[in-house]
């Protein structure tokens, strides 16, 4: 038995989803190896080295693996496979685009989202915005699975795996990368923080939540996310969005402020150790899944919030 | 032009499922059927584009049950030309209905075909991925702007840090987001004329595919269940709770 994971990275940092969904891998046994495709990233092929419980990293370099589009992966990995029995990726944007083509290309049914492994067969899956969970069993022979890394530790980092290089894909492909605009931000990121303030349609327009929700999260140290709500008026980018169809966090705390809290923003936030719900709705349902409630207008809450904050040593910035 | 849009029927997004006692599935009996939502953003775009002059033929597809007459009467009504019914009472993976669309599009030869990302029942995340592979296409997932720039298709997607541009030689697959457009409201008198659009009937043994499942469900159990916590009276006493109580602060 033999499992692939596809690293995920930005060319110069592996992110530590990586090493999540090396700790499902490891849940599924046998010998663990990481694929780096990338441009110019052997540094993170030496971080990939040092994850625990990885037997050896396979580096490919090259200008067609730059952005790791869908094409060149699906070139690069279907290959590959002839020597491993599952596959593994982050169920991110660049894991929900691929990993789909590998396993059309090796005509199994990929298992998406992963919460849990049962058996090296068996896995746990939401479905209807996580209001059911799924236990299946895969009859193909070999396994493409992403992994919800939220439900999943890191493994170690006291590994000294070997990197070996292979040759990149063959070019060209049918699809070329034209641009991208990442929203850049001192902030720590949404699916790693510890602390995320959220806000919804109630905060009415970008500069509210720049003057309200961005204070307070930096005061805690936190990452900001929103409501689709908010994303669609334009009060923040799309890759704020928490839910269903945008991200799925699990912090240790949960801050939803001007937010109802509909099916598919709780499928997002819900497994959050403690929720906060600031909402001057008091049936609001955001209300059934928070720790702690406040039925308050946000425009008064918040800056009480970061008064009280700052008294308890949390210094407004 | 000619575009294809496949569409699936699941239940509403504004019904919450109900998993069933005996753990077999979710409980639709009984339950709101509606087009799901990312493939109604699909048709809207199709649509767009042929009142544009992009395109010039618009075909719905759906894989499903009798009942899914009525999404594709939907599709019509909202502007697309003509629909096919692949029927079937039986659940179809995404793969097999990938394979399925597949022989459409050979049949139908359309030069994009554009998909939901994703099907709110089993937020699978992954047809419209296995098409475009299945055929050998490029693909431009999550889309939340759609282009025709001469022979290539110019799509913007959003991704976990931003924004990415790609640049795709036609034929071609896209996939929706939730931004690329709002879907309309079909009026009446468009809703009578989509009963008289073509819709033909196939089923999956027509287009050769075994639509046999490659998962087999063991259990559809409730998700651990979240209690509702306590109100509290100031921001002082949340504050206080939160530090010493909850212990996250
Ligand atoms: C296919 C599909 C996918 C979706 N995916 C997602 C997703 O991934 N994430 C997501 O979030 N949504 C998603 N949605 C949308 C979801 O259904 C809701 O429409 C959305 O979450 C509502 O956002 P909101 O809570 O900010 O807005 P609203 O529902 O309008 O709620 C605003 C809340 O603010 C409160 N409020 C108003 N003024 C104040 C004030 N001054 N002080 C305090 N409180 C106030 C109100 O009481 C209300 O509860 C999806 C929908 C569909 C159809
Ligand atoms: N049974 C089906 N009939 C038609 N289209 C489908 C079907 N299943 C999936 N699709 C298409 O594939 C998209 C993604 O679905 P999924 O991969 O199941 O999340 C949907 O939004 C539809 O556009």
């Amino acid at each position: 038995m033999a499992v692939l994971v596809i690293a995920e990275h930005d060319n110069a940092t592996l992110s530590d989803a990586t090493a999540k969904v090396v700790s499902a891998a490891t849940k599924i046994g046998g010998d663990v190896d990481v694929l780096v495709a990338g441009k110019g990233a052997g540094g993170v092929a030496e971080a990939a080295a040092k994850i625990e419980g990885v037997r050896k990293v396979l580096h490919a370099d090259g200008d067609a693996l730059e952005h790791r589009l869908a094409e060149a992966l699906e070139a690069l990995i279907v290959p590959l496979m002839d020597g491993y029995d599952a596959m593994l990726a982050a169920a991110s944007t660049t894991g929900k685009n691929f990993a789909p083509r590998v396993a059309a290309k090796l005509d199994v049914m990929q298992i998406s989202e992963i919460v849990a492994v049962e058996a090296p067969d068996t896995f746990v899956r939401p479905i209807y915005a996580g209001n059911a969970f799924m236990t299946v069993t895969s009859s193909d022979a070999k396994k493409i699975i992403t992994v919800r890394t939220t439900t999943f530790a890191a493994a170690g980092d006291g590994g000294s795996a070997s990197v070996e290089t292979i040759d990149p894909p063959a070019g060209p492909t049918k699809s070329s990368f034209v641009g991208e605009e990442l929203s850049k931000s001192d902030r720590p990121d949404l699916g790693a923080a510890k602390i995320v303030v959220s806000g919804g349609r109630a905060l009415q327009s970008s500069e509210n939540f720049e003057k309200l929700i961005e204070p307070l999260a930096d005061q805690l140290g936190a990452a900001v996310g929103a409501s689709r709500a908010a994303v669609d008026a334009g009060y923040i980018s799309n890759n704020h969005q928490v839910g269903q169809t945008g991200k799925i966090v699990a912090p240790e705390l949960y801050i939803a402020i001007g937010i109802s809290g509909a099916i598919q923003h709780l499928a997002g936030m819900k497994d959050s150790k403690v929720i906060v719900a600031i909402n001057k709705d008091e049936d609001a349902p955001i209300f059934q899944v928070a720790d702690y409630g406040l039925v308050a207008d946000l425009y008064k809450a918040i800056p009480e919030l970061q008064d009280e904050l700052a008294k308890v040593g949390f210094a407004k910035v | 032009m000619k575009v294809l849009v496949p569409v699936k029927r699941v239940i509403d997004y504004n019904v919450k499922a109900r998993v069933k006692p005996d753990q077999t599935g979710v409980d639709l009996a009984n339950v709101k059927m509606s087009m799901n939502p990312f493939c109604e953003i699909a048709v809207e775009e199709a649509v767009r584009m042929k009142e544009n002059g992009v395109a010039d033929e618009v075909v719905a597809v759906s894989i499903g049950p009798e009942k899914a007459q009525e999404q594709l009467r939907q599709a019509l009504a909202m502007g697309a030309d003509r629909a096919i019914l692949v029927k079937t009472d039986a659940p179809v993976e995404p793969l097999a209905v990938a394979k399925i669309l597949k022989a459409i599009v050979e049949q139908e030869g359309p030069e994009l075909v554009i998909l939901g990302k994703q099907a709110i029942d089993d937020d699978s995340n992954q047809t419209g991925q296995m098409l475009a592979a299945l055929l050998g296409w490029p693909q431009g997932t999550f889309a939340s702007k759609v282009e025709k720039d001469g022979a290539a298709v110019k799509v913007t997607r959003e991704i976990d840090g931003g924004l990415q541009t790609v640049a795709l030689e036609a034929p071609a697959v896209v996939t929706t987001d939730l931004r690329l457009n709002e879907p309309r409201y079909a009026s009446l008198p468009n809703i009578m004329k989509a009963k008289k659009k073509p819709l033909d009937v196939k089923e999956p043994g027509d287009f050769g595919v075994d639509i046999t499942p490659r998962l087999s469900v063991v259990k559809v159990a409730e998700p651990p269940k979240r209690e509702a916590g306590v109100k509290v009276e100031s921001v002082a006493e949340l504050v206080s709770k939160l530090k010493s109580e909850a212990g996250v602060l």
